[in-house]
């Protein structure tokens, strides 16, 4: 026993240097699959309000093209509503019973939450947001994050106020994205480069696709299905095998984001429940 | 002022330049990432214990790792170079007497030769564990050589020119502080 006490105490420096880092290699090996866990509640509170101290600084910056996107947003919203169409024909009326529209069944699937950036990295490997809004706002783990002019990520971290967003700009991210002109589907990922391109795999050969093509959401993934993703700006074909890796200039500028809106599928977790209880042996 | 407060402020100062400053640097080159905060761990005083180093390291790279979002990414090479930093110390100090007359490692307390090995051998261990994990979970072979040398290259020189501002006056320890 004595032994063991003197043991110990020769070497105690370099038991806890050894202690320490398996702790950190702890956290490193947890986090890079669950993405949650030790990051502690209070030290996302902490961070957040420095990044929003920050932000109020640098947003000065950006004013005028946080404007312009929002305009711009708003044209295409305002081109979207009703009042902006008319049926030619006026001879046959339309009446629309409020009634009946309500037993037409229809269900809120995605509820859109404005969210303000406080913080955002583009240059590291694995890249995160934070947003100013959190737990006691309506936000969760899991929820998907878009831009005014594309999609940026989905949230990974939630404390009460501050929201953690892995941004599409992010090793680990992968969306399941499809081109506009005829739905061929494949992955969205980053390789660490250039910020302002992410790279589209498994577009099959037979796929007709140029430069300039718009790439969207697929409906397979946990996005809003047909939200803008980007357009291609660079076609390489794989000799290896029958398919394209596409270069994707993103629709989002990360550099100069400021506003995101958390976009809460409601309708998720009975999908996913549904899909839990598929018979496994058949 | 105390090296206790100096140091605390040091702590927060090193954290909000390379969280606010240096991470917001629109970068060159996927490898030419500027890296500077360690610096803190360089400059802690001599007198304290190895523990104590250890754990203040720990505590520094774990605050680090919040900001940037992934955590033990910084908290492991801190730790590293903490536990390094006495034995290299041993080695290169120039006389018995030094660490009792200074307060912490700087170009006038060690020389300049001996200090310019100090933070090299310290820049080297700390990015190139700091990439060896980066690598682990992503990236290949070229990006863990590439980004080690490059992003040596830009924190000595990021060193050098704060060692140049901010000239630290090597204060000899008096019985009376």
């Amino acid at each position: 026993m004595r032994n063991i006490f003197l043991f110990i105490r020769r070497y105690f420096t370099l038991i806890s240097f050894v202690l320490l880092q398996i702790f950190a290699w702890a956290m490193l090996i947890k986090y890079s699959r669950t993405h949650e866990a030790i990051f502690a509640n209070n030290a996302n509170e902490v961070t957040g309000y420095v990044s929003g101290k920050y932000k109020t600084v640098e947003d000065y910056l950006y004013l005028k093209k946080a404007n312009e996107e929002l305009t711009a947003e708003n044209a295409r919203l305002k081109n979207m509503m009703a009042a902006s169409f008319q049926g030619p024909d006026s001879t046959q009326q339309f009446y629309i019973d409020s009634l009946s529209k309500d037993t037409l069944g229809r269900v809120r699937k995605f509820l859109w939450l404005p969210a303000k950036v406080v913080n955002n990295d583009v240059n590291n490997e694995a890249n995160y947001i934070t947003l100013h809004r959190g737990r006691n706002q309506g936000v969760e783990k899991d929820m998907i994050v878009v831009g005014p002019s594309g999609i940026v990520g989905k949230v990974v971290l939630v404390s009460d106020n501050y929201a953690r967003v892995m941004s599409l700009l992010n090793r680990f991210s992968k969306v399941s994205a499809m081109l506009k002109k005829d739905n061929y589907s494949g992955m969205v990922e980053w390789d660490g480069k250039d910020p302002r391109f992410v790279t589209l795999n498994n577009i099959s050969k037979s796929a007709k696709v140029v430069k300039g093509d718009t790439v969207i959401t697929s409906n397979l993934s946990e996005y809003p299905a047909g939200l803008m993703i980007g357009t291609v700006a660079n076609i390489t074909a794989e000799k290896a095998s029958n398919y394209y890796t596409l270069t994707v200039k993103t629709s989002t500028n990360f550099f100069t984001l400021q506003y995101a809106y958390v976009v809460a599928n409601l309708l998720y977790g009975e999908q996913k429940q549904l899909e839990a209880q598929t018979p496994k042996a058949q | 002022m105390s090296t206790l407060l100096k140091n605390i402020i040091r702590f927060v100062l090193f954290i909000l330049v390379q969280a606010f400053v240096l991470d917001k640097v629109p970068s060159l080159h996927q490898y030419v990432k500027p890296i500077l905060y360690f610096l803190f761990v360089l400059w802690l005083p001599f007198n304290l214990p190895r523990f104590g180093l250890l754990v203040i390291a720990f505590v520094f790279g774990l605050s680090m790792d919040y900001f940037a979002g992934w955590p033990g990414l910084h908290a492991a090479p801190c730790v590293l170079i903490a536990y390094v930093r006495p034995f290299l110390l041993n080695i290169l100090l120039p006389q018995e007497s030094t660490e009792l007359s200074y307060v912490e490692p700087s170009i006038k307390s060690l020389g300049w030769a001996p200090y310019a090995t100090y933070v090299v051998i310290l820049t080297f261990l700390h990015h190139t564990y700091l990439v060896l994990i980066e690598w682990t979970q992503v990236g290949d072979f070229v990006f863990f050589i590439g980004k080690v040398i490059a992003t040596m290259a830009v924190s000595l020189l990021l060193i050098f020119v704060t060692e140049m501002l901010f000239f630290r006056k090597a204060k000899f320890r008096t019985n009376a502080a």
